[in-house]
């Protein structure tokens, strides 16, 4: 598989030459297949949303690349918003930016930002709103009347219009009720299975990471930590506590069966495969009885 | 203009003798130092005055580079004010082509107001940077008060500007996400003639807007659970006092004055039609 997204040696320092200065990503190295469901996990400060924010190029590293789909992004820097396009990109608290009157008209911002006609940008917005369950009628209302639920799912859909190769969303699921969130991450995942686009993901929950991610992406101040399957990243669970990150609970609870010798793997990250690997392990148990 | 150029209400906390002074000394000695400003009537004296910046900056540990940083968004009127009196002083014309003409006092005037107004953005810079806005603006509601004494609601004004000066840096925090969540989804900030470019602003000032309001009321909505009813009664948790500083800094900045005054005396005044001799 290609690699999508390619950094060499990336780095960036905020206010570089001031009194304020600030590494907040260093050095790094990275490759990201075609197609993948990245997960990225890292303590609060570690370089997530700077490192995300270098990919459609709204940030400049102060050294070393981006490549996307093999294009240096800063190469010529008049036509950077080609990358805006190509990576789609959800910030934390999306609904924020939500400023039309009608949501409509604030759906298709981005699809009109692209130069498409009206007949297509009208095609994207009703299929980005039908991906994140925001009914047609709705569509008139003014963005500000919504809950914030909706709010949220109206200005992914936002991007989601933009139909980008790559869509990144920092923390989507950020202030929301489970069941709010159930619902982003089950619209994030059939989006990600339906188009085949790649998804990157930020969040500190690691049981979505566990349940939706195929590779985890680990930051720790500001450098790659861990880049792995996500079965791997999830089995070094002490070098991750040592990070003040944790692995799911359910993996803890399986972990902790193992030791008392049950026959259960460790290598469990969802309550389903839980369930189902406990129940044949007591099973197991009652025919050797 | 970048985002991060703008300094008002920057505050760089710091221990230096001008760090320590009392708020309200700071803003009188700032304003004996503006009125000196305009006292001096000629060149010399003026260097003076800015002498008197490049003293107080480094004693308040703050870098002399900051000074241009304070003068970028004035630059445009600095400027304007130099042409303005190059060319329309009347006298003794130097250099002479079309309807233009260049003259001796022309220069001296647009190099007179140039380097004042540079001295006066560069000493009132230098009290915000040394002074958090809470201690400014408890300084300012300090030598306000007497006017309550006319029912003046000095006590509300100035937590207005507190407030103000408070939500500056969040704002402009804000204002950064906003253009970015909107560059994100493919907005052009940067090019297009003046109409274009107002029209691209919208999306990012309706949003700022609606959180401003929102901030707004979730401040309002605490300072009411708090039961916040206003000055009436109010005791302080930072009580101002007069220290030692300030005894120097006042005898420091009357020196001063004195010098100003009586180089202007000894010296020629600019002759100024219109202005204290
Ligand atoms: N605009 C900025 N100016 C200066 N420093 C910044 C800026 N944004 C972030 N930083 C600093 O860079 C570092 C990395 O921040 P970043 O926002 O990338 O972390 P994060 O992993 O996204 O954290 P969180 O999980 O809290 O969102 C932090 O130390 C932060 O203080
Ligand atoms: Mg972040």
């Amino acid at each position: 598989m290609p690699a999508i997204i390619k950094t060499e040696s990336l780095s960036h320092v905020y206010s570089q030459g001031t009194a304020f200065e600030q590494a907040a990503v260093h050095d790094v190295d990275l490759e990201i297949e075609k197609g993948a469901f990245v997960g990225v996990i890292g303590h609060t400060g570690s370089g997530k949303s700077t490192l995300i924010q270098h990919f459609n190029g709204l940030l400049r590293p102060t050294s070393g690349r981006v490549l996307i789909d093999g294009e240096d992004t800063w190469e010529h820097p008049k036509q950077i918003r080609r990358f805006r396009f190509k990576v789609g990109l959800v910030f934390q608290y999306p609904e924020y930016q939500l400023f039309e009157e009608t949501l409509y008209k604030d759906i298709a911002f981005g699809p009109t930002n692209m130069g498409l006609t009206p007949d297509e940008v009208d095609v994207r917005v009703r299929q980005a709103a039908r991906f994140v369950e925001l009914p047609e009628d709705m569509l008139q209302k003014s963005p500000f009347e919504l809950s914030g639920g909706q709010k949220r799912r109206a200005a992914i859909a936002g991007v989601i219009a933009m139909n980008p190769e790559v869509l990144v969303l920092d923390e989507p699921t950020a202030g929301l009720d489970p069941r709010g969130r159930d619902r982003i991450l089950g619209e994030i995942k059939e989006y990600h299975q339906q188009q085949g686009n790649t998804v990157l993901l930020v969040s500190h929950s690691m049981e979505d990471i566990a349940r939706l991610a195929d590779k985890v992406l680990v930051l720790a101040r500001g450098r790659v930590f861990m880049y792995d399957d996500t079965r791997a990243v999830f089995a070094r669970a002490e070098q991750l506590e040592q990070l003040g990150l944790s692995p799911p609970q359910i993996t803890k609870i399986c972990t902790r069966l193992h030791r008392e010798g049950l026959p259960v793997s460790p290598e469990i990250f969802t309550v389903g495969a839980a369930k189902t690997a406990i129940l044949s392990a007591l099973g197991e148990k009652e025919r050797n009885r | 203009m970048k985002l991060s150029d703008i300094t008002i209400g920057q505050h760089f906390p710091g221990q230096s003798p001008v760090h320590l002074m009392d708020p309200r000394a700071k803003i009188v000695v700032t304003g004996a130092y503006i009125v000196m400003l305009f006292l001096a009537q000629n060149l010399l004296s003026l260097l003076v005055g800015a002498v008197f910046v490049l003293i107080t900056y480094p004693a308040s540990g703050i870098a002399l580079r900051l000074i241009l940083k304070s003068l970028k968004p004035v630059l445009p009127i600095i400027i304007f004010t130099g042409i303005l009196n190059l060319f329309f002083v009347s006298g003794e014309p130097l250099w002479e082509f079309w309807r233009l003409s260049i003259t001796a006092e022309g220069i001296r005037l647009a190099v007179h107001m140039c380097l004042r107004i540079v001295c006066l953005i560069a000493g009132s810079a230098l009290l915000t940077y040394t002074t958090s806005p809470i201690a400014l603006t408890d300084g300012l509601e300090a030598l306000f008060s007497p006017l309550k004494k006319i029912k003046a609601p000095v006590h509300e004004i100035v937590m207005i500007m507190t407030i103000t000066l408070r939500f500056i840096p969040t704002l402009i925090e804000e204002t950064g996400k906003i253009m970015s969540a909107q560059k994100a989804r493919g907005a052009d900030l940067e090019s297009g003639n003046i109409l274009q470019r107002m029209r691209a602003m919208l999306p990012i000032l309706i949003p700022l807007f609606v959180s401003a309001f929102r901030r707004a009321e979730e401040l309002a909505l605490a300072m009411e659970s708090r039961c916040y009813h206003g000055g009436e009664g109010r005791t302080r948790l930072r009580v101002l006092a007069f220290s030692g500083v300030d005894v120097w800094a006042a005898v420091f900045t009357i020196a001063f004055v004195f010098a100003v005054v009586a180089i202007n005396i000894s010296g020629p005044a600019l002759g100024i039609p219109g202005t204290l001799r």
